[in-house]
């Protein structure tokens, strides 16, 4: 069976527009028509032939719970259906739900007008957030281009300023600088009510930069050390490879020189801060070192075949005088050290005992001993020597003193003898000199002879026990002889 | 070397004040200020309860005395006495309170570490920092005073946050690459922020100050691991002390290791000198007169004297009981002289053991034996001179002329529990159990 599409009833087909599925809303009257037959189907097996009595009940009961009349008439067992009434009843009950289906489709299209509306406001807020993202962009954009400017702004005035005093200076005050700082003053007085929205981003920046100059000098003071580490590195290595090059340079033959010469000419003036210059220098000792390990190791080489060979000759006797040598050097060194060591030891122990001067007076006088003991065996001896001197020169002076005595008796003899001879001897036998003569007595030749005899004696006893006074005496004596020649008639 | 009376002091609260200047130290609720070189009694303030934590502001002039039982910070003037200033943090309550660099401010941190509170005594505006971390050393300012690096925790992450302590503007706040973040240090230059994890894991993390990472460090893996991180005052080196008996040094360029310093039980082989302490009891004389016995401490107390062993030294070794927590075992002690020449170590296994290593040769300069665990040591922040105490009633100096042992000549006996040298390096304050007791390095006894 078909259904009727009434012209009131509307028919909206709606679409949603987020992409999903089209969802296709049928008619309310479709809807209706199938309901009904749905309903038909049960109200078919509602009522049979043998309940008409119970659903007659049933329905006056729900007919009276709708506010309806009633459709039966007569008692509850045996009423009958009312057609008119039942008419009735059944044309309000269609009213009714017709117009509950009214209501029902003014409510759906109600909730699809919301659900639209709703996804519209939808669409309209994501958009709006995207502006407000974009415009909030424009605006730290906006605020970091005013920032700059007021930058500008501050040094301009600066400038300002400078300009002002020169002018103030020069006497020149121009029109155009006027307005320009009337400029200035009006947007300052603009930028002076939005600072305090920016009081947040300077000090952040102030604290960043601090933060940004913290780790700069940082970084500054380390790669400054590690430049000076670097640079004192790099001399020492040129300094070793100076060294190797002058090494082997006084063993190489010429040839082998010249490339290292070229080095070494480059080197003078390179700037070490290129990676080839580096490069140059670290290649350059390594040749270096090789060069001199193969030096050394050929010299080691040499010297072992210089030993073993010199080992093989003869030169086992002179090896083994060598070591000997070598042994006497050693036990001499010994010696030395030890000798030395002592020497030390007894100077320390001088030094280092100030305090007890006792033992060191004693020390002292012990290194004297020996020296005054033989000292005083010198002494003693020239003591000795001295008691035998002064003995004979005591004798000596004795016999000097006898001498002497001797000689006075013996020179008033002979002046007396002498005044005797001459008073005697005057051819005159008057004794013209009275005075001279008091013995008066006749001297003899004899008597002369005599005297020259005991002299004599006299000398021969003195020259035996007195050497000193023999020249005098010999003297005496040979005045003596003249004497006596001349008065021996 | 002369020695001041015995004072009275309580939970070992005795701080020099920055510039060397005045004492002041905690007795019950008071506070007692004294001058350092007369030791009078300048000021006295009283707090409202015990004081568990004392700090002076870094330009002298004022005290913080922190109560946390009561979750209150009292603040007292040197300048003003009665200026006063309480902080009271409410039912939050209080495990740590510390001065700001500029010693303007008051951080306190909050109990289980839900917020560390900045309070302004200048403007008495008060901020607040979230998630701050509770862990070994969660809080370091650095050296000039201009930055605060803070180890958080969100969402089971570790972060850390660099702020400018002028204003507490949060500079930087980057996350770490840590599973569980045990400390952080600034370098004293300032630039390099060092992060190490916690001992289940080695590692250390070393940031620049705008956040950058510079390096990361691990010497092993699944063994217990860092104990212990001291900076040297050059900035050259980071000492890692770890739970393997080794320190590690890394150098500033590469942050790699220049040296691993090993600390055996035997000594065999080495140009370091050993000095060990030893013990002699004074012969009891029998002239046991009342002046004798009146003379104290002296009669009974032992003397000693370093004697120096030529290796092989065996030097006592206690092993760790390994069902316990915290095992004894490992660096726990770092310490750098001032010149950076020398580093000072202690091993938990050998604790009557100190090693001090040359770093400019870095090799072993010295070991030194005790008889009792060392509890404490320091350097002088002039010189190259090493104090420590060890309990008892002695003190010892190292120096690299030598060493010596120095009893502290106190009535009744007085045990040494730490100490600390004052700024200018010419004395030493002595904490005992309640007492404290200034040592005034005159003459310089470097015998031996």
């Amino acid at each position: 069976c078909g259904f009727r599409i009434s012209p009131r009833e509307p028919c909206t087909y709606i679409k949603d527009s987020d992409s999903s599925p089209v969802e296709y809303r049928a008619s309310p009257q479709r809807l209706l028509t199938q309901s009904t037959l749905h309903r038909n189907s049960i109200l078919s097996s509602f009522c049979t032939e043998e309940n008409v009595q119970e659903c007659l009940f049933h329905i006056t009961q729900e007919l009276a719970s709708l506010g309806l009349s009633p459709v039966g008439t007569g008692c509850e067992r045996h009423s009958e259906l009312d057609v008119v009434a039942v008419l009735n009843c059944m044309n309000d009950l269609i009213q009714l739900h017709r117009r509950e289906l009214r209501t029902l489709e003014n409510m759906e299209v109600e909730q699809l007008k919301s659900n639209s509306s709703i996804d519209y406001l939808q669409i309209t807020s994501t958009q709006l957030k995207e502006q407000l993202e974009l415009s909030k962009r424009e605006n730290t954009g906006l605020l970091e281009r005013e920032r700059q400017l007021q930058l500008k702004v501050k040094s301009l005035e600066n400038h300002l300023k400078n300009e002002k005093e020169e002018s103030e200076h020069n006497m020149i005050f121009s029109l155009s600088c006027k307005n320009f700082r009337i400029l200035l003053r009006t947007e300052l007085a603009k930028s002076k009510v939005e600072q305090h929205l920016w009081k947040t981003d300077k000090t952040e920046a102030r604290h960043e930069g601090e933060m940004y100059k913290t780790l700069l000098n940082d970084y500054d003071n380390r790669q400054r050390e590690l430049l000076l580490e670097n640079a004192e590195l790099k001399k020492v290595l040129e300094n070793m490879k100076k060294d190797m090059v002058s090494i082997l340079k006084t063993k190489k033959t010429k040839e082998e020189s010249d490339d290292e010469d070229i080095f070494d000419a480059t080197k003078e003036r390179v700037e070490l801060f290129s990676d080839d210059a580096r490069e140059k220098l670290t290649n350059g000792i390594r040749l270096q070192w090789r060069k001199l390990k193969s030096h050394v190791e050929r010299l080691d080489n040499q010297a072992s075949l210089v030993d073993i060979s010199a080992r093989s000759n003869k030169d086992s006797v002179s090896r083994e005088t060598h070591e000997e040598e070598m042994h006497k050097l050693r036990l001499e060194i010994q010696q030395c050290k030890d000798y030395i060591r002592m020497q030390q030891q007894l100077l320390q122990r001088q030094l280092s005992s100030p305090c007890d001067e006792e033992v060191t007076s004693l020390l002292n006088n012990c290194y004297m001993q020996q020296e005054k003991e033989r000292l005083k065996g010198d002494w003693k001896t020239l003591e000795e020597q001295r008691k035998i001197f002064d003995r004979e020169r005591g004798n000596f002076t004795e016999a000097a003193i006898r001498l002497s005595h001797e000689r006075k008796v013996f020179e008033e003899n002979r002046a007396l003898w002498l005044k005797h001879q001459f008073l005697n001897s005057s051819p005159f036998p008057d004794s013209s000199k009275p005075q001279i003569s008091r013995l008066g007595r006749k001297v003899t030749a004899r008597q002369i002879s005599f005297c020259a005899v005991t002299l004599q004696c006299h000398l021969v006893y003195r020259l035996k026990y007195s050497q000193v006074p023999v020249v005098r005496w010999a003297n005496q004596k040979i005045i003596f002889n003249r004497l006596c020649s001349h008065t021996v008639v | 070397m002369n020695f001041s009376e015995v004072f009275k002091q309580s939970n070992q609260l005795c701080k020099v004040s920055p510039d060397g200047k005045y004492l002041a130290t905690c007795v019950q609720y008071r506070l007692v200020v004294r001058d350092v070189a007369t030791l009078q009694i300048l000021q006295l303030y009283t707090c409202l309860d015990q004081v568990s934590h004392m700090e002076w502001s870094s330009d002298s002039q004022f005290i913080l005395c922190a109560m946390y039982k009561r979750g209150l910070v009292q603040v007292w003037s040197l300048e003003q006495p009665d200026w006063h200033c309480k902080i009271d943090e409410g039912s939050i309550g209080l495990v740590a309170s510390r001065w700001s660099p500029d010693g303007r401010h008051v951080l306190n941190t909050t109990e289980f570490s839900l917020r560390i509170t900045v309070w302004s005594l200048c403007t008495k505006a008060v901020s607040y920092i979230k998630y701050p971390k509770a862990c070994q050393k969660g809080l370091d300012f650095s050296r000039d005073g201009c930055y605060m690096a803070l180890a958080e925790r969100r969402d089971c992450k570790d972060y850390v946050s660099i702020f400018v302590c002028d204003d507490w503007h949060l500079l930087r706040h980057f996350e770490t690459e840590t599973q569980d973040l045990a400390g952080v240090e600034w370098s004293p230059n300032g630039c390099v922020l060092a992060v190490w994890e916690s001992c289940l894991e080695y590692k250390v993390l070393l940031y620049s100050l705008d956040g950058r990472l510079l390096s990361t460090y691990s010497a092993y893996e699944w063994s217990l691991g860092i104990k212990s991180v001291s900076w040297s005052p050059s900035s050259q080196f980071l000492a890692i002390g770890s739970y393997d008996e080794m320190v590690r040094i890394l150098n500033h360029i590469t942050w790699k290791t220049v040296a691993q310093f090993q600390h055996p039980s035997s000594i065999n082989n080495t140009k370091a000198v050993v000095y060990k302490e030893v013990e002699k009891r004074p012969a009891v004389s029998e002239d046991l007169s009342i002046h004798n016995i009146s003379m104290g401490s002296t009669l009974f107390s032992t003397q000693s004297k370093y004697e120096i062993f030529l290796p092989p030294v065996h030097l006592p070794v206690v092993k760790p009981d390994p069902e316990r927590a915290n095992p004894k075992i490992g660096i726990s002690s770092l310490a750098f002289s001032s010149d950076s020449r020398y580093l000072a170590t202690k091993n938990d296994s050998m604790a009557s053991v100190v090693w001090v290593w040359d770093m400019q040769k870095m090799s072993l300069a010295a070991v030194l034996e005790q008889t009792a665990p060392v509890r404490c040591f320091q350097w002088d922040p002039r010189q190259a001179r090493l104090a420590m105490c060890t309990g008892n009633n002695k003190l010892y100096l190292w120096s690299p002329a030598g060493c010596v042992a120095v009893q502290v000549p106190a009535e009744g006996g007085f045990q040494v529990q730490s100490l600390s040298w004052h700024s200018s390096g010419d004395s030493l304050i002595l904490l005992g159990k309640d007492h404290l007791c200034l040592c005034y390095m005159e003459t310089e006894q470097e015998d031996k």
